[in-house]
C-alpha cells in the first residue's frame, strides 16, 4: 500500500546568506493539517517559507508539495499552493474586486467560478463595504484581508501564511481564523508562522519551532509538553525554555 | 531650549536631512559618501569643459549689447529660473507629502510658524544651492576668460534660486486652496514639468510656426524680436545687465529676492501648518471602480489588463512617463506645416521622435518590469517567470505603438521612406529601452518612480545614449546611410557592452 504524499516535504533545506538561514531542514507537514512554524527572529521561519514558495532559491535540498518536486516543477507546485507575507503587497490603484479578478487570471481560474468565490470571500472577511474602492485609503488590517483573499480565491490546497495576523483588529483576526480553520475542516493544509502563541496554542494541529535554522521541536502541543516534562506549562514557556536551552548549546 | 536656539537645532536638522536625501540621490542610496562626493567634485570638474565650449566664446562680452544678444542672455536667464521654479515647486510638494516627518513635527511642542518658516528657507537654499552647483562651472570659465566682473553671475543665481522658491511656495499653497489636497500633488508635477520645459517648448514653436525650424534660436535672434525690444537701460534687461557685472543691480536684485521670499514666509509659514493639517485630514478620496463581471482569458492577459489598468489609474505616474511627449509638439506642428510646404528640415522629425520613443519606453519599462508593487504574488503565481516577463515587455510596445503610430502614419503621407525609417528606429530604440530595463532590473515600488534613475547610473546612462544612437542612426540613415550603418553598429556595441556588465538574470 502506497502513503499519501504529505502536504509538504522539506529534505535538507539549505540557504546560507552571510551565515546559514536554513541549516540542512527536514520538514514534513501533512494533508489537512494546521502547522504552526515558530521560532525567534531571525531563525529562519520566513527563509523557509520563501523557498517553499518558490520566491527564494534553496542552495540544497528538496522541497515537494502535495508529491510535486517543487523545484523541478515550480508552475506545477504553485498552481495548488498560495503565499500571504506578512507586509500585504497589493496594487493601491485596483478595487479588492479588480485585485481578485487578477489574481483569479493568474491562476487559470473560470471567471464565472471565480467571481463569486470572490465576493463571497471578501463579504466574509467584512470587506462588503469596500468592494469596488480602489485600495490605496486602506489600513493595514483590510490590505491583509484583500492579500488572504487574494491567497483564497484560487482554492489552493496548501497555504502558507507568514504572520498573518499583524495589524489586524481582534474581529478581524477572528474573522481570519475562522475562515482558515474552514480551509482545514475541508481539505486544505495551512502552514502559518506566527509571534502570538496563544492562536499557536488553540488552532494549530501540530506546531514546530525552529532556531538557527533548525527544527528543534516538533509535536502537538500534548508532545511537546511530554517532551518538555511538564504537563501544566503553557506554549510561551516551552517556548522561550527550548529557545533558551538552543542558544546556550549555541 | 529657547526659542532661537529650537529653531537653530531645527535648521540644522533639515540642512543634515536635504544633505543625506541628495547624496541618497546621488549614490543610488548606496553608503558610499566619500566616493560618492569625490565623485561629484570630479563631476563638477569636468563640467567645466562643455561648459567652456558652450560659454567660452562670450567671455567678453560687454554691456551695452546689441537686442539680440540682450535678448538671448536674458532669455538663458529665464529659461534657468524656470527650471529652477519647476525644482522649487517639485520641492515644495515634496515636503507637503512627507508626512511620517509632519506628524512628528505637528505634535512637537514647537510654534509651528517658526518651523515652517526653516523649511521654507531651506527649501530655498536648497534650490538655490542646486542653481550654484550646475551655474558654477559656466560663471568660473566666463570668470577666468572674461574677468571677475562675470562672478556677479554667482549673485544672479542666489536670486533667482530664492525668487523661484518664493514664487513655488505661493504657487503650491494656491494650488492646494483652489483644487484641494489630493489633486495638489499630480497638478503641482504636471505645472512643474511645464514649466521647465514650456518655454523651450514655446520658442520652438514659434520657430516652427514662423521660421520652419525648430531652432528655438531663429526666434530670439529674429529681426522682428530685435525691433520690439525695448531700450538698453529698460528693467527688462535689469538680470542680463546683472550677470554682465553690474554689482548694483546684481545687489538690488539680491535684496528684492530676499525681500520676497521673507514677504512669502510671512504670509505662508501661518498658513503652511493650515495646509498640512488639511493634508492630513483629508486622505485620498476613495476612488469608486465600476461593477462588472470578470473577464475570461490567459495568464498573460490578466497580467497585461493589470498593467494598463494601473498606468490608467494612476495620472500621477501616466504624466511622468508622458512628460517628454511634450517635446514631440515642436515636430508634430512641423510635420503638420510640412503638409504645406516640402521643407528638408521635416527629416528633423525622426530623430525626435525615436529619442522621445526611448525615453518614454525607458519609463514605461521600469515601471512594468521593475516597479511590482506585488512581487511576491507575480513571483509565486503558475506561469514561468519568461512569460510574466514577456507579457509585461508587450505592454511597453503596445503602449509605444498606440502613442506613436499616429505620428508614423501621418509622416507617411508626407514621406513614406521616412515613415519607415522612422517606424523601426521606434521599434529597435523600444526594444533597447525594454532590454536595458531588464538587463539591470531591481524589485521597486511604483512609488519609487521619480528615483528610479539612482538604481543604476550604468542603465540610465546605457539607456540614454542608445536612445541618442538610435536617434541619430535614423536620422543618418535618410541622409547619409553609409554612416548609419557605423552609428548603428556602434549602438549595437553600447547595448553588448550594457549586456556585458549587467547583473546576469537567469
Amino acid at each position: 500500500m502506497t502513503s499519501a504524499p504529505s502536504a509538504l516535504a522539506v529534505r535538507g533545506l539549505t540557504k546560507c546568506f552571510d551565515r546559514p538561514a536554513v541549516d540542512a531542514l527536514d520538514l514534513t507537514v501533512r494533508v489537512g493539517e494546521f502547522y504552526a512554524l515558530l521560532g525567534p527572529n531571525g531563525a529562519g521561519k520566513t527563509t523557509t517559507l520563501r523557498m517553499v514558495a518558490g520566491l527564494l532559491k534553496p542552495d540544497a535540498g528538496s522541497v515537494s508539495i502535495l508529491g510535486i518536486d517543487a523545484l523541478q516543477d515550480p508552475v506545477g507546485a504553485k498552481q495548488i499552493m498560495a503565499w500571504v507575507s506578512d507586509e500585504p503587497m497589493i496594487y493601491d490603484k485596483l478595487t479588492p474586486l479588480e485585485y481578485l479578478e487578477f489574481v483569479a487570471g493568474l491562476w487559470g481560474v473560470d471567471p464565472r467560478q471565480s467571481e463569486t468565490t470572490a465576493r463571497d470571500l471578501l463579504v466574509s472577511l467584512g470587506l462588503e463595504q469596500h468592494l469596488n474602492e480602489r485600495c490605496e485609503g486602506f489600513s493595514k488590517g483590510m490590505r491583509q484581508k484583500v492579500a488572504l483573499a487574494g491567497a483564497l480565491v484560487h482554492d489552493p490546497r496548501l497555504i502558507i501564511l507568514d504572520e498573518p495576523l499583524t495589524g489586524l483588529d481582534a474581529l478581524s483576526a477572528r474573522h481570519v481564523k475562522g475562515l482558515l480553520q474552514e480551509r482545514v475542516r475541508n481539505g486544505c493544509t495551512v502552514i502559518m508562522t506566527t509571534h502570538i502563541l496563544e492562536v499557536a496554542e488553540r488552532m494549530a494541529d501540530r506546531i514546530g519551532v525552529i532556531a538557527a535554522g533548525k527544527l528543534i521541536a516538533e509535536g502537538t502541543l500534548a508532545e511537546l509538553r511530554q517532551q518538555n516534562g511538564r504537563n501544566d506549562t503553557s506554549l510561551e514557556d516551552m517556548f522561550i525554555a527550548l529557545v533558551d536551552t538552543e542558544a546556550a548549546a549555541a | 531650549m529657547s526659542s532661537a536656539a529650537h529653531l537653530t537645532w531645527f535648521a540644522r536638522h533639515e540642512f543634515r536631512l536635504a544633505w543625506r536625501e541628495w547624496l541618497a540621490m546621488m549614490t543610488g542610496g548606496r553608503r558610499r559618501r566619500n566616493r560618492a562626493v569625490i565623485g561629484i567634485l570630479i563631476f563638477a570638474a569636468a563640467l567645466h569643459l562643455p561648459a567652456y565650449a558652450v560659454v567660452g566664446r562670450f567671455a567678453d562680452m560687454q554691456f551695452p549689447l546689441d537686442p539680440s544678444s540682450l535678448i538671448v542672455l536674458s532669455a538663458t536667464i529665464f529659461l534657468s529660473w524656470a527650471l529652477l521654479l519647476s525644482q522649487a515647486i517639485e520641492s515644495v510638494t515634496r515636503v507637503f507629502y512627507a508626512r511620517a516627518d509632519l506628524d512628528l513635527i505637528m505634535s512637537s511642542p514647537v510654534q509651528l510658524t517658526s518651523i515652517f518658516s526653516v523649511r521654507i528657507a531651506a527649501i530655498a537654499l536648497t534650490v538655490t544651492g542646486m542653481g550654484l552647483l550646475f551655474s558654477a562651472p559656466f560663471i568660473d570659465v566666463l570668470a577666468y576668460l572674461g574677468g571677475p566682473r562675470w562672478l556677479a553671475g554667482f549673485g544672479l543665481v542666489v536670486a533667482l534660486g530664492l525668487s523661484a522658491a518664493a514664487v513655488a511656495i505661493t504657487v503650491t499653497v494656491w494650488l492646494f486652496r483652489l483644487i484641494g489636497p489630493s489633486r495638489t500633488r499630480l497638478v503641482a508635477q504636471i505645472v512643474s514639468a511645464i514649466i521647465g520645459a514650456g518655454f523651450v517648448i514655446a520658442l520652438q514653436i514659434v520657430a516652427v510656426l514662423s521660421y520652419g525650424t525648430l531652432s528655438r534660436f531663429a526666434v530670439l535672434t529674429s529681426d522682428t524680436a530685435a525691433r520690439i525690444a525695448p531700450d538698453p537701460d529698460s528693467l527688462v534687461w535689469w538680470l542680463a545687465r546683472a550677470v554682465l557685472g553690474n554689482l548694483n543691480l546684481m545687489l538690488l536684485l539680491v535684496a528684492a529676492a530676499l525681500v520676497l521670499l521673507g514677504v512669502v514666509m510671512a504670509v505662508f509659514a501661518p498658513r503652511f501648518a493650515d495646509t498640512v493639517v488639511s493634508v492630513a485630514a483629508n486622505p485620498a478620496v476613495a476612488a469608486r471602480g465600476r461593477a462588472r463581471a470578470f473577464r475570461a482569458g490567459s495568464r498573460p492577459q490578466a497580467l497585461r489588463w493589470k498593467e494598463f489598468l494601473l498606468l490608467r489609474r494612476d495620472p500621477w505616474l501616466l504624466s511622468q512617463s508622458l512628460m517628454q511627449m511634450l517635446y514631440l509638439v515642436p515636430p508634430a506642428l512641423m510635420l503638420w506645416r510640412s503638409f504645406s510646404d516640402s521643407s528638408t528640415a521635416i527629416v528633423l522629425i525622426t530623430p525626435v521622435m525615436v529619442m522621445a520613443a526611448g525615453q518614454l519606453a525607458g519609463g514605461l519599462a521600469w515601471l512594468t518590469i521593475s516597479g511590482e508593487d506585488a512581487a511576491d504574488l507575480v513571483a509565486t503565481a503558475p506561469l514561468p517567470p519568461s512569460r510574466v516577463i514577456r507579457a509585461k515587455i508587450e505592454v511597453v510596445l503596445i503602449a509605444i505603438a498606440v502613442i506613436f503610430a499616429p505620428m508614423i502614419i501621418a509622416l507617411a503621407f508626407a514621406s513614406p521612406l521616412q515613415a519607415v525609417v522612422t517606424a523601426v528606429a521606434v521599434m529597435v530604440v523600444t526594444a533597447s529601452a525594454a532590454a536595458i530595463q531588464l538587463w539591470f532590473r531591481a524589485q521597486a515600488r511604483r512609488s519609487q518612480f521619480r528615483r528610479r534613475q539612482t538604481s543604476s547610473r550604468i542603465a540610465t546612462f546605457a539607456e540614454a545614449f542608445c536612445s541618442i544612437g538610435w536617434a541619430a542612426t535614423a536620422a543618418l540613415a535618410l541622409i547619409i546611410p553609409i554612416a548609419a550603418a557605423v552609428s548603428g553598429i556602434l549602438t549595437l556595441m553600447l547595448l553588448a557592452a550594457a549586456w556585458k556588465i549587467s547583473p546576469r538574470r537567469d
